[in-house]
């Protein structure tokens, strides 16, 4: 954990209308934090763009070639356009152009002139409202069943959840996506007659997303349960629920209020780690539910030799990744009081 | 041995917890391991000799062992796994046909539901679903099994020295992991195996190891760290041990068993990365026989012949599912605080 104690106090409560010199520097101090956590996430995205820009760099075949197809070009367009694209500089060089423009917000155009920003666009919302709907699934169900167990701990329900997690992180996502698809959204529609679960598409809005999201949420909602049960069980033991228990504080009070908060912290951590990485496996549930996300842009742009687009979608998953975890960070402060920045 | 010092009189540093003095080499580093299982919370109380011969005492491998014997989930996962391996080494055994004979393939009977020539079906090529699946199973573990152990020797020796040599070598090699932990794993694989042009069993594992060293490096290193300040470390340091011995039989046994619970969880989770690549057409291409190329060659008819797909997607996670239980197995019986 990067946060620190510190002696000054972070605010709490409603904010003040007046601030005072304690919470000024605190501001400061959380300000100063934020920056240099935005500071030291540089390297590594330069270094996953670098990494990237090379694997992008060495697929094999002509982009230029691949875009007139079979035709024969004039060997000086080809000139001209390779030069244009700066596909005669060395590889170092070529990064430099493209990593100087990601830093002034623009993406680079592929090799027909769009801009990759506009490509990406619309196929980013799409994954992103998978991976975000996933994700409150994940919270949802997973705290919600762990929570269920922990305090049934050693008890049938908790036996019977815990085995149901086994299944759910065994089965892998291209099982759970095509038998979900069959039962849920053919056989139920068959035989009710009414479509509960589309199965193809982003067509029917937000309920497009209900099945493919489960899908993609099914083993995060596994390891989040896992993690809820064992985090909320581990808090109950601690002093001070045993002290708020013997004076005399209602059992939902003494969960609700004293455990839960400080049980939350592991998953918090958890659930910002894993918006990334639902968001970067979401090609997958993609392909068998028909999304047009990202996931699928990247695999059409492989093959298309599209660098650009490539590299783009993955530093977009970079960011994702750097500033999930940059809110986590942030947010243990509400969740623990005596965590502080330096 | 080349250090006397260190295995006389790390009998006696280490307290008695039953066996005598003529301790086998690194005695010290098992003895502290007793130490710490005796003193966890809720554990299982450390038997220190049973099983083991007389008058050696008894390893954290031994006493694993006992504990995991008497574990319902452990049994399952072991019986299965044994029947994966055993299908693995000699499919003719579950399975007269030979899917790589194309001649074993009639288009006429394509679809077929199961039936007693066709336990499990026929496929959209009319070749029997069954003898498929079985020799699929090959080409899977060959990706889990070589996918970890390169994982495990890769990361898990940089994760060695970076947590016990600390400084600029640490430094470097956490932001190195750093990078390749933000890239996302399977977009990642996917790029990686696009520049390979045909997919095989060993670049599958090379897309898939690229990228998931850093696991096990974090592991390891988190591991070591902890292992380093323990008293068992500073007591053979000051015995004069040199720093390589020290890394070697004082700190790997005792760092290691975090990262073997890791690996086997993580053998499963490879297995199925394999096949969801494979399903996407970069992964184990045709001729070769994977699951996930099953998958993707019954999709298009799913929903008029479900067979070919569903008993390739029932081995898939029933071999994934026996890794986990393993892994889950030998995490209880080798480190009691982690459940």
């Amino acid at each position: 954990m990067t946060a620190r104690p510190h002696q000054v106090p972070l605010r709490r409560g409603p904010p003040a209308i007046r601030e005072t010199p304690a919470e000024l520097y605190e501001r400061l101090v959380l300000g100063r934090y934020i920056i240099r956590r935005l500071l030291q996430a540089i390297p590594v995205l330069l270094g996953a763009t670098l990494l990237i820009y090379a694997v992008v760099f060495a697929l094999p075949g002509d982009p230029i070639a691949s875009m007139y197809g079979e035709k024969r070009m004039d060997p000086d367009i080809i000139r001209i356009v390779r030069e244009q694209y700066h596909l005669n500089d060395p590889f170092i060089v070529q990064y430099w152009h493209y990593i100087s423009g990601v830093f002034q917000g623009d993406l680079g155009t592929t090799f027909a002139k769009v801009p990759v920003s506009e490509i990406i666009a619309g196929k980013f919302q799409v994954t992103l409202n998978l991976g975000l709907t996933a994700l409150l699934m994940e919270a949802v169900i997973g705290v919600g069943l762990g929570f269920y167990a922990a305090l049934r701990r050693g008890r049938a329900q908790d036996t019977m959840v815990l085995a149901a997690t086994l299944l759910l992180i065994s089965i892998p996502t291209l099982v759970t996506g095509f038998v979900l698809q069959l039962l849920l959204g053919v056989r139920l529609r068959q035989g009710t007659g009414i479509e509960i679960f589309p199965i193809s598409g982003v067509s029917d809005g937000w309920r497009s997303y209900l099945l493919p999201a489960f899908v993609l949420a099914g083993t995060s909602i596994a390891y989040l349960t896992r993690l809820t049960r064992t985090s909320l069980a581990e808090t109950l033991r601690a002093d001070y629920i045993r002290t708020a228990v013997a004076k005399g504080m209602p059992r939902r009070r003494v969960v609700g209020r004293h455990a839960l908060r400080n049980a939350l912290i592991p998953l918090v951590t958890y659930l910002g780690a894993d918006l990334g990485t639902l968001m970067g496996g979401a090609v997958i549930t993609e392909t068998i539910f028909n999304l047009p996300g990202i996931g699928q842009e990247l695999f059409r742009s492989v093959y298309e030799r599209q660098q650009p687009v490539v590299v783009g979608i993955v530093t977009l998953l970079v960011l994702v990744y750097i500033l999930a975890n940059l809110i986590v960070d942030l947010l243990y402060a509400v969740l623990d009081p005596r965590i502080r920045y330096e | 041995m080349s250090d006397p010092a260190v295995s006389g009189p790390a009998v006696r540093v280490g307290g008695g917890d039953g066996g005598s003095g003529t301790a086998p080499r690194g005695a010290a580093a098992p003895r502290a391991r007793h130490a710490r299982r005796a003193k966890s919370p809720g554990g299982s109380p450390a038997r220190p000799s049973r099983g083991a011969p007389a008058g050696r005492p008894a390893s954290l491998w031994s006493d694993a062992w006992h504990e995991l014997r008497r574990r319902p989930l452990f049994v399952a996962a072991a019986v299965l796994i044994g029947v994966i391996l055993l299908m693995a080494a000699v499919p003719q055994l579950f399975t007269s046909v030979d899917p790589y004979d194309a001649a074993s393939c009639r288009l006429g009977d394509a679809r077929q539901a199961p039936s007693a020539a066709h336990w499990f079906g026929t496929d959209n090529q009319g070749c029997d679903t069954l003898a498929r699946t079985v020799y699929g199973t090959r080409n899977s573990l060959l990706v889990g099994l070589s996918t970890t152990a390169v994982t495990v020797l890769v990361g898990g020796l940089l994760g060695l020295v970076a947590g016990f040599r600390g400084g600029l070598p640490d430094a470097l090699l956490s932001r190195v992991s750093e990078v390749f932990f933000a890239i996302p794993s399977v977009l990642g694989a996917l790029l990686i195996l696009a520049v390979f042009r045909t997919g095989t069993v060993w670049t599958v594992m090379l897309a898939l190891a690229v990228l998931a060293w850093p696991m096990t490096f974090r592991i390891m290193r988190a591991a070591v760290i902890a292992a380093r300040g323990q008293d068992y470390v500073v007591a053979a340091r000051a015995l004069g041990a040199s720093g390589r011995r020290i890394m070697f039989r004082h700190i790997l046994p005792n760092a290691v068993t975090s990262v073997i619970v890791v690996a086997t969880v993580n053998l499963g989770v490879f297995i199925a990365a394999e096949a969801g690549l494979s399903f996407l057409g970069v992964g184990i291409q045709s001729p070769e026989i994977s699951w996930g190329l099953m998958i993707a060659d019954a999709r298009p008819r799913f929903l008029e012949a479900a067979s070919p797909l569903l008993f390739p997607a029932a081995f898939l996670s029933l071999t994934v599912l026996a890794f986990i239980m393993l892994g889950d197995a030998v995490r209880d019986a080798l480190d009691p605080k982690l459940r």
